[in-house]
């Protein structure tokens, strides 16, 4: 194995132990995106260069053994939504092509401080709208276990980029499932972290009461250091949390005895792949022989989570895209003659269209005579969504569900028909909706392709879903298989899932 | 038919807090364009919000002192439109749930003017046009998310005279509880009205226009007079008012219509989901009402029963905060209000008028005022003396001593000497004092000019017109 | 409830967006799609629900009001398209 096909965990070990130096993984990564980057296109910028000459001075502190943290010397990769002063951040759209920020996100100057090595940016849905990833205005990107087939998304580059080992962990942007949905698609571990737990400082937003900054990276622990070194109190966000700082790797030991996990039936219904449903209740299985008490419950206004995410984020979505107008940054029209023309014209060739559909639906959702009936609406049965899952979890200390219905599907599948695309975020929408926390991990493969496990937490119960992740981890292998390199090719998954470690 | 003016007015006042009301730039006037601004402002993507402190107890400050009623529950919301100026395509203000409603302001007359409401909000940034067909604007967000209050009113007010009075004691009060310099020329204080006429005594409002480019308190009245006279001669002659928006022209003093787009306005009100909730504990709005200075009124009231002012010089001088401050900075040297009152309101004003200068202008050390005062009663110098000293102090700063020693000024009060120079003049001529014994009173006047010019101006003029009398009455048949 | 074209249009020119016919035609067929999905919201009662705006119960968030350094102006300026006399540039605005 290859160390870029390493977790962020067994890295720092090594580390320590002076066996290996970031450089040598900088090098194995950099060899690794130069394999098969041009055929996933995972990243939308490489920042090599950067990387290379920081992971040189990274080295010289793992020697001396003064490492700044544990991202020390890890080679990162960021969604393309996060600003970094100095690097042109596009949020895969044409409208914000060029746009070099003067400042720098909040969990970026984490990453920057603690040593991390940030490698580039990587590709999403054009301002993180979509599930496919094929709403990038630059390029799709692709999944590494079937290049024909979407890597999922929104953040569909980071999922991507952790799986091939083009990065050792990523950061990704979770609005209606963007993390945890592509995390199952490509097969890696992804959290989302409860609402108001990491600073969305500098994040570009998309729905600013649903959008959450979250790791994705190769397993549950890797997921906990990475929420460990970007989670915390940010004065600059009015919505981020007062708290002390938490180490996320403090419960991932635990025997799940005492647990009880809740199995809502709504989200096995009709849709469910029969495969995706064999691999999850499989896993369900594995939890309960791991000590863990499974409980059916019934979270009756799920079916309504859909309508409701997609009106109030449209909404928030419609206006946060109104500054993009041509003035302070961005791609502009041609031509200054007219200002509603010239604003019309920048919006209409600067956005695609599933970008502007939803501004459409937003404007619409929120003009007079419609808001009571759509947003007000959606708004009041987003409080009765928000009520019965407190009410779930007075029950159970997390609820299972698939983290998608479906297996990923083909390029193109879905383009044509949004409503069918929207129901890819069935699953992982009420979570957003209700500003829980939830993980996605691998639980296993179907027709060659990755199904992921969703573990829904209480809000900041963060520790409490790492693990009961990391216990599934430790007796299954799932989270070890690759898509890329060697050991772990793709052709030993077809027709079976690696249960046996 | 006899009409009546409804008029309400709309004010936004710049809060004069350090910095913006979302970020830490600063908000000082007059700064180069754009040197003020950072991400939050300049609406980059991915910036956040963060509620300055001291815009929401100004806001508190405002509202007790206008005797609203706080919120305990208030919010931020987003007013959504497209416009150069609006960094974000929405301006962040208070839409169902200001943090202020339901106070009033009494008038002179007693007459209550209904306050319906006092919100938070950003300022937007300032556009300035480019030269005549050069087809582009320049945009300075230097401006963009400074603090503003919006303070709304019942359309209670009936005549322009009235409103502009209201906006006079707005503003005083403003600038007493310190939270807004109310500049109309730099705009830190701007009025928006709507006016409406109804028939005498009908209970229906009328249609109503809205005026703007209302830059200074004549401008408001003027602009309601001519909006009353043109309403009025259009529902004269069987015409209808039409609803519209009407931009104040100062140059040619009317109103004109603002080109309206056919493009309704629908601002999609909602709440903003960067910023949380205000809730506003008891004791901390018990705590700045506990904090609020004296007001106008309340100042007014002392003054009137401490310093046994007229009603009439009591009102005019707290009318200003600076000049109210400034008397009684001199009283504390001097006590002796009416006299400073008197030279307050004469020649402190008339100066300050001469210069064109509002009293925030004045820099008058009240100790040198108060000096001057205590040698006219001391009958050091005389009050015509005084004057021309006092000129002197407020042109050049320099104090009373300083300019009485370098000019040599100074009052003869020696009574010999003075009764000497009374009986000269009387012989001098003879025809005045026949006159002034037959009657003519006026002749006295000549005489004492004529005194006066043998002093070279520096008798003391009580005992000129006391020792005059005596020795006129010696003359008497 | 039926969106026609012509309300299309209208919020299209709310946004500042625009389409073509074709786009505007295949957007209604869209908009009323989506929405008589969404129309299943009817079907919950909200009778005195209150909405949720924000999932925390956080409130008061205030800052000090304490000056930060501004952005030098070239920084602000950087990413405008047209710059003149340290201002951006705007298509001429009307009054």
């Amino acid at each position: 194995m290859e160390l870029c096909d390493l977790t962020l965990h067994e890295i720092k070990d090594l580390f320590a132990q002076k066996e290996v130096l970031p450089s040598m993984v900088m090098a194995s990564v950099v060899k690794r995106i130069g394999e098969v980057e041009e055929k996933l296109g995972a990243y939308l910028a490489l920042d090599l260069e950067a990387a290379l000459a920081a992971a040189r001075a990274a080295d010289d502190r793992i020697k001396a053994g003064r490492a700044l943290g544990v991202l020390d010397g890890i080679p990162v990769a960021i969604k393309d939504n996060l600003c970094q002063a100095g690097r042109e951040t596009t949020c895969a759209s044409r409208i914000l092509q060029g746009f070099v920020p003067p400042y720098t996100a909040t969990v970026v100057q984490k990453l920057l401080d603690q040593g991390a090595l940030i490698l580039g940016r990587t590709n999403m849905d054009e301002f993180a709208m979509g599930s496919s990833t094929e709403n990038s205005a630059f390029k799709p990107a692709k999944n590494p276990w079937d290049p024909e087939r979407v890597p999922g998304g929104s953040s569909g580059g980071s999922a991507a980029a952790v799986a091939a080992g083009e990065a050792i962990a990523a950061l990704g942007s979770d609005t209606g499932g963007s993390i945890r949905q592509p995390a199952a698609f490509c097969g890696v571990t992804g959290l989302k972290p409860t609402y108001g737990l990491v600073s969305r400082y500098g994040l570009v937003a998309f729905a600013s009461s649903f959008d959450q900054i979250g790791p994705l990276a190769k397993d549950a622990e890797d997921c906990a250091l990475m929420l460990s070194a970007v989670a915390g109190f940010d004065p600059l966000d009015s919505t981020s949390v007062r708290g002390t700082p938490v180490d996320y790797t403090q419960e991932l030991d635990r025997e799940l005895t005492g647990r009880t996990i809740g199995l809502p039936r709504e989200y096995f219904g009709e849709g469910l792949d029969p495969e995706v449903r064999r691999l999850v209740m499989a896993a369900v299985a594995q939890l309960e022989d791991l000590g863990a008490r499974v409980v059916e419950i019934s979270l009756k206004m799920t079916e309504y989570a859909l309508p409701v995410y997609y009106l109030i984020s449209s909404a928030e979505a419609s206006s946060n895209l109104g500054r993009y107008d041509g003035i302070r940054y961005g791609r502009a029209a041609a031509g200054r003659e007219d200002l509603a023309a010239y604003y019309t014209r920048t919006r209409a060739e600067g956005f695609g269209p599933e970008v502007k559909r939803r501004i459409m639906l937003g404007t619409y959702a929120l003009s007079a005579g419609y808001y009571e009936a759509y947003y007000q609406k959606a708004q009041q049965v987003r409080t009765l969504i928000c009520r019965e899952f407190a009410e779930a979890f007075r029950v159970v200390d997390a609820i299972v569900t698939p983290t998608s219905p479906t297996l990923p599907f083909r390029l193109g599948e879905r383009l044509t028909d949004p409503l069918a695309m929207y129901m890819s975020d069935v699953c992982t929408v009420p979570v957003n909706i209700a500003g829980l926390s939830a993980l996605s991990i691998p639980c296993g493969f179907a027709r060659g392709l990755p199904v992921g496990l969703q573990i829904i937490g209480r809000p900041f119960a963060e520790t409490t879903i790492l693990n009961i992740a990391h216990q599934y981890q430790k007796v299954t292998g799932h989270h070890r298989a690759r898509p890329c390199g060697t050991g772990h090719d793709r052709a030993e998954q077809e027709g079976g899932s690696p249960d046996e470690v | 038919m006899k009409f009546e003016a409804v008029i309400g007015l709309e004010v936004h006042a710049e809060l004069a807090t350090a910095t913006k009301i979302f970020c830490g730039c600063a908000t000082k006037y007059g700064a180069e364009p754009n040197t003020q601004t950072c991400p939050v402002c300049l609406g980059l993507p991915g910036a956040l919000p963060v509620l300055n402190e001291k815009v929401v107890e100004y806001c508190l400050r405002a509202g007790l002192a206008l005797n609203c009623r706080i919120a305990d529950f208030s919010k931020l919301d987003r007013k959504n439109y497209f416009y150069p100026d609006l960094p974000k395509a929405y301006q962040i203000s208070q839409y169902d749930l200001p943090l202020c409603r339901d106070g009033f302001l009494t008038l002179a007359s007693g007459r209550r003017i209904r306050i319906t409401r006092i919100h938070i909000e950003e300022d937007a940034g300032k556009l300035i046009h480019s030269p005549e067909g050069e087809g582009y604007s320049l945009v300075d967000y230097n401006r963009a998310g400074v603090p503003l209050i919006e303070i709304v009113t019942a359309p209670d007010l009936a005549t322009p005279e009235e409103a502009v009075e209201f906006l006079e004691k707005l503003r005083g009060i403003l600038i007493y509880l310190g939270i807004s310099d109310c500049k109309m020329e730099e705009g830190s204080l701007r009025c928006d009205a709507n006016i409406s006429l109804k028939p005498a005594g009908a209970k229906h409002l009328g249609t109503k226009t809205e005026l703007k480019n209302i830059n200074s308190f004549k401008a408001l009245g003027r602009a309601l007079a001519y909006e009353i006279e043109r309403q009025s001669e259009l529902l004269a002659e069987g015409k209808t008012v039409k609803q519209e928006t009407r931009k104040w022209e100062e140059a040619k003093q009317r109103t004109l219509p603002l080109r309206s787009k056919e493009e309704t306005q629908d601002y999609r009100y909602f709440p903003d989901p960067d910023l949380v909730p205000i809730e506003l504990d008891p004791a901390y709005v018990a705590a700045i009402a506990a904090s609020l200075p004296e007001l106008p009124e309340a100042r007014k009231r002392r003054f009137i029963e401490g310093y046994k002012l007229p009603e009439y010089d009591a009102d005019l001088i707290t009318g200003s905060k600076h000049l109210a401050d400034f008397f009684e900075a001199v009283l504390k040297f001097y006590f002796s209000p009416k006299a400073a009152s008197n030279w307050i309101m004469g020649e402190v004003l008339r100066l300050l008028g001469e210069e064109g200068l509002t009293p925030e202008a004045l820099a008058v050390n009240p100790a040198h005022l108060a000096d001057l005062l205590r040698r006219i009663d001391a009958g050091e110098i005389s009050v015509s003396q005084g004057k021309t000293v006092f000129e002197k102090v407020f042109r050049t700063g320099a104090s009373p001593e300083e300019i009485i020693r370098a000019e040599g000024i100074r009052q003869i009060s020696d009574e010999a000497r003075l009764r000497a120079v009374v009986a000269q003049v009387l012989q001098t001529y003879p025809q005045s004092v026949h006159d002034y014994l037959n009657g003519k009173i006026k002749a006295a006047q000549f005489l004492t000019g004529q005194i006066m010019r043998e002093t070279k101006g520096q008798a003391n003029p009580q005992l000129i017109k006391e020792l005059l009398a005596e020795e006129l009455a010696k003359l008497r048949p | 409830m039926r969106v026609s074209e012509e309300e299309v249009r209208r919020v299209a020119e709310l946004a500042r967006l625009a389409f073509s016919e074709a786009e505007l035609r295949q957007l209604a067929g869209e908009f009323n799609r989506i929405l008589e999905a969404f129309a299943k919201l009817n079907e919950v009662d909200t009778t005195g629900v209150p909405p949720t705006a924000h999932v925390l119960k956080v409130k008061n968030r205030f800052r000090a009001d304490q000056i930060r350094p501004s952005l030098p102006r070239p920084e602000a300026l950087r990413n405008a398209n047209a710059v003149k006399d340290g201002s951006f540039v705007a298509p001429l605005v009307m009054e």
